[in-house]
């Protein structure tokens, strides 16, 4: 990578033009495609009613299964064709993406607060506490994720809710085991002992000095699980065991319109490539953000 | 004489209890500093120098480390019967350290101002103005150059000669009474060595501090400290003025370092070498730890420990040579 030192002038501010420079270059590394792919999700997740052609929920018997606009018999105003009941399969989409939105960040923000506070604690205690926490992720880890969901909408009900906890279940124990393994690595290093020859408590150095060499990890993980929260997402929902009909949900929709695939093929098409879209716009802006918080290429 | 000790150690024993046995780090060491001192502490590599300072301030490396015996008198208090709030009030405040390694000895993801102010916050500073500036005003002592625009530079940028400075900085903010340098020039080449030593000098006479200052090199301690004590396998075996120790050694490990010195006059020849190697610290040779590979040993030396002798010109030494006349069969 490229560092460019800052100039300085006389008085110690930088001067127009470098700063100018600094900000160019920081706009031109901005992850194009991972946020042209995300941006769109985003905006219908937030503002979706604002957009919708048709109500998500509307039937129109009629036109059930009718094609996207583009082929013979398409209709501009089903711009990407209906489902088996008629409803407009845009609209419905641009439903689903504020429920995969809603449910991975706060099911991948849980599972990070737990996640990193169980790691850090158990990296930087060790002893008994980190055994009985790793075993506890040990054992998480060894049942099925899927399994986990099952088991969880069988005891607390399907919904929203339920797939937010086995969201933050099955991802948890990631944080866990990589934030562990980070703790110990940076509790090592001659700051730490440094901030305790200058009296610093034991809170005090996990909270000020090992934490935000940690924050880095987790975000870049965070990015990265949420790409795989929206397929778990997609997954239960696709086994019934999420939102039920008629809610809009992109796993919902594909289990739906599987039994459609050899005549109506867009259905399952285009939920798929909306969760593919999340996925690799997420895991690219995941990567970049890496660069991004890097200390070292930080103030270019 | 104990009236005026600011640090007096006595028999200092630490031990790593390992898989393989047990690691005898320091064993027995005693010896003590007056304020305004600086003594160094210089041996070879795995002769308990650092562990022995981190001894000091009770961090040794846990869960292995423990220190198993002896008392470390600061100002009269026993600081291993304290409590650890306690410590941690001293630490910094009283007793200050500088770390080995200034590459890594600062946190990379913050700025050099938010760590030097962090200091100051610890010492119950509040305002952030009033902070910054006493950042400033340390940073220029250690002379940092443009510490006011620097301040906001992370540790990458800046060097390994200007990153220990920062370390000094932090060491001596809170106006210690005793700063524990652990090898503070080892990763700097000569030139800025020099730099940093006199910086050091100048701080420590400056404030009226006490200093200790661990190396293995012993132009470091010549240039920076009164008296110097010499370790060898967790135990100090000579102590003494710098110009005593340098010039009469009345040990024979101390007298085989002195010769293995490279010398500026005179033709140079091979330079001394002490036959064999440090001895293993799980398995310490009886006796004298030093027998084996002195020249001199005799029968006393395989059976027991030399007692500490009072050397004349100052300073003591453990060795059987200054018992007696050295009259042992």
């Amino acid at each position: 990578m490229m560092v460019v030192m800052e100039k300085r002038g006389s008085n110690g501010k930088v001067p127009f033009f470098h700063r100018w420079r600094r900000t160019r270059l920081r706009l031109r590394r901005l992850p194009i495609l991972g946020i042209g792919l995300l941006m769109p999700i985003i905006v219908c997740g937030i503002f979706g009613p604002a957009f919708y052609p048709h109500e998500p929920t509307q039937m129109n018997l009629a036109k059930s299964l009718h094609p996207p606009a583009l082929l013979p018999r398409g209709e501009w105003s089903y711009f990407l064709g209906t489902d088996q009941l008629g409803r407009d399969l845009l609209s419905r989409l641009i439903e689903g993406a504020r429920v995969s939105l809603i449910v991975s960040i706060f099911g991948v923000a849980l599972a990070g607060l737990m996640g990193v506070s169980l790691g850090m604690i158990a990296g930087y205690f060790g002893g008994g506490l980190d055994h009985i926490i790793m075993r506890i992720v040990d054992m998480m880890m060894s049942i099925p994720p899927i399994l986990m969901a099952i088991l969880l909408a069988a005891s607390l009900g399907s919904g929203m809710m339920t797939i937010i906890l086995s969201i933050m279940v099955i991802f948890w124990t990631g944080y866990a085991r990589v934030i562990r393994g980070e703790t110990l690595s940076v509790k090592q290093r001659d700051f730490v002992t440094l901030a305790m020859v200058t009296g610093c408590g034991r809170v005090r150095i996990l909270m000020k000095h090992i934490f935000p060499n940690l924050v880095n990890t987790a975000l870049v993980l965070a990015t990265l699980q949420l790409g795989r929260a929206i397929i778990i997402e997609a997954s239960i929902t696709f086994l019934g065991l999420g939102l039920q009909p008629p809610a809009s949900a992109w796993g919902l929709i594909i289990s739906e319109g599987r039994m459609y695939l050899s005549t109506a093929w867009w259905i399952p098409t285009f939920s798929g490539l909306a969760i593919m879209m999340t996925v690799l716009g997420s895991n690219i802006t995941g990567d970049w953000l890496r660069n991004a918080l890097d200390p070292k290429l930080r103030r270019i | 004489m104990n009236q005026e000790c600011l640090l007096s150690v006595e028999n200092l024993k630490t031990y790593f209890f390992t898989k393989s046995g047990v690691v005898k780090a320091v064993d027995g060491v005693t010896f003590s500093v007056s304020p305004g001192e600086a003594l160094g502490i210089a041996g070879e590599s795995g002769s308990g120098k650092s562990i022995t300072c981190l001894s000091l301030v009770r961090l040794v490396p846990q869960p292995a480390g423990r220190i198993v015996g002896g008392k470390v008198l600061f100002q009269g208090e026993d600081l291993l019967i304290k409590k650890e709030e306690e410590m941690r009030e001293l630490r910094g405040k009283t007793i200050a350290m500088i770390l080995q390694d200034p590459l890594t000895s600062l946190n990379p993801v913050f700025t050099i101002g938010n760590q030097v102010g962090e200091v100051f916050k610890l010492n119950g500073d509040k305002k952030w103005k009033t902070i910054r500036a006493k950042a400033i005003d340390i940073l220029n002592r250690v002379k940092i150059p443009s510490a006011e625009q620097r301040l906001n530079d992370y540790p990458f940028q800046f060097s390994g000669g200007m990153r220990q400075r920062v370390l000094a900085a932090v060491g001596i903010a809170r106006k210690p009474k005793l700063l524990i340098a652990d090898e503070p020039t080892t990763s700097l080449d000569v030139t800025i060595q020099d730099q940093f030593l006199r910086l050091l000098k100048e701080l420590q006479q400056r404030t009226e501090m006490s200093l200790i200052l661990v190396t293995h090199d012993l132009g470091v301690v010549a240039e920076t400290c009164d008296r110097v004590a010499i370790m060898y396998a967790g135990r100090i075996v000579e102590i003494g003025s710098v110009e005593r120790v340098y010039h009469a050694p009345a040990h024979p490990y101390t007298n085989a370092l002195m010769k293995a010195l490279p010398k500026l006059r005179g033709r140079t020849k091979r330079l001394y070498q002490i036959e064999g190697e440090p001895p293993n610290l799980y398995d310490l040779p009886s006796g004298c730890r030093f027998h084996p590979r002195c020249p001199m040993a005799k029968d006393i030396c395989r059976e027991k420990y030399p007692p500490e002798v009072l050397v004349s010109g100052g300073g003591a030494a453990a060795c059987w040579l200054l018992v007696n006349g050295g009259n042992h069969p």
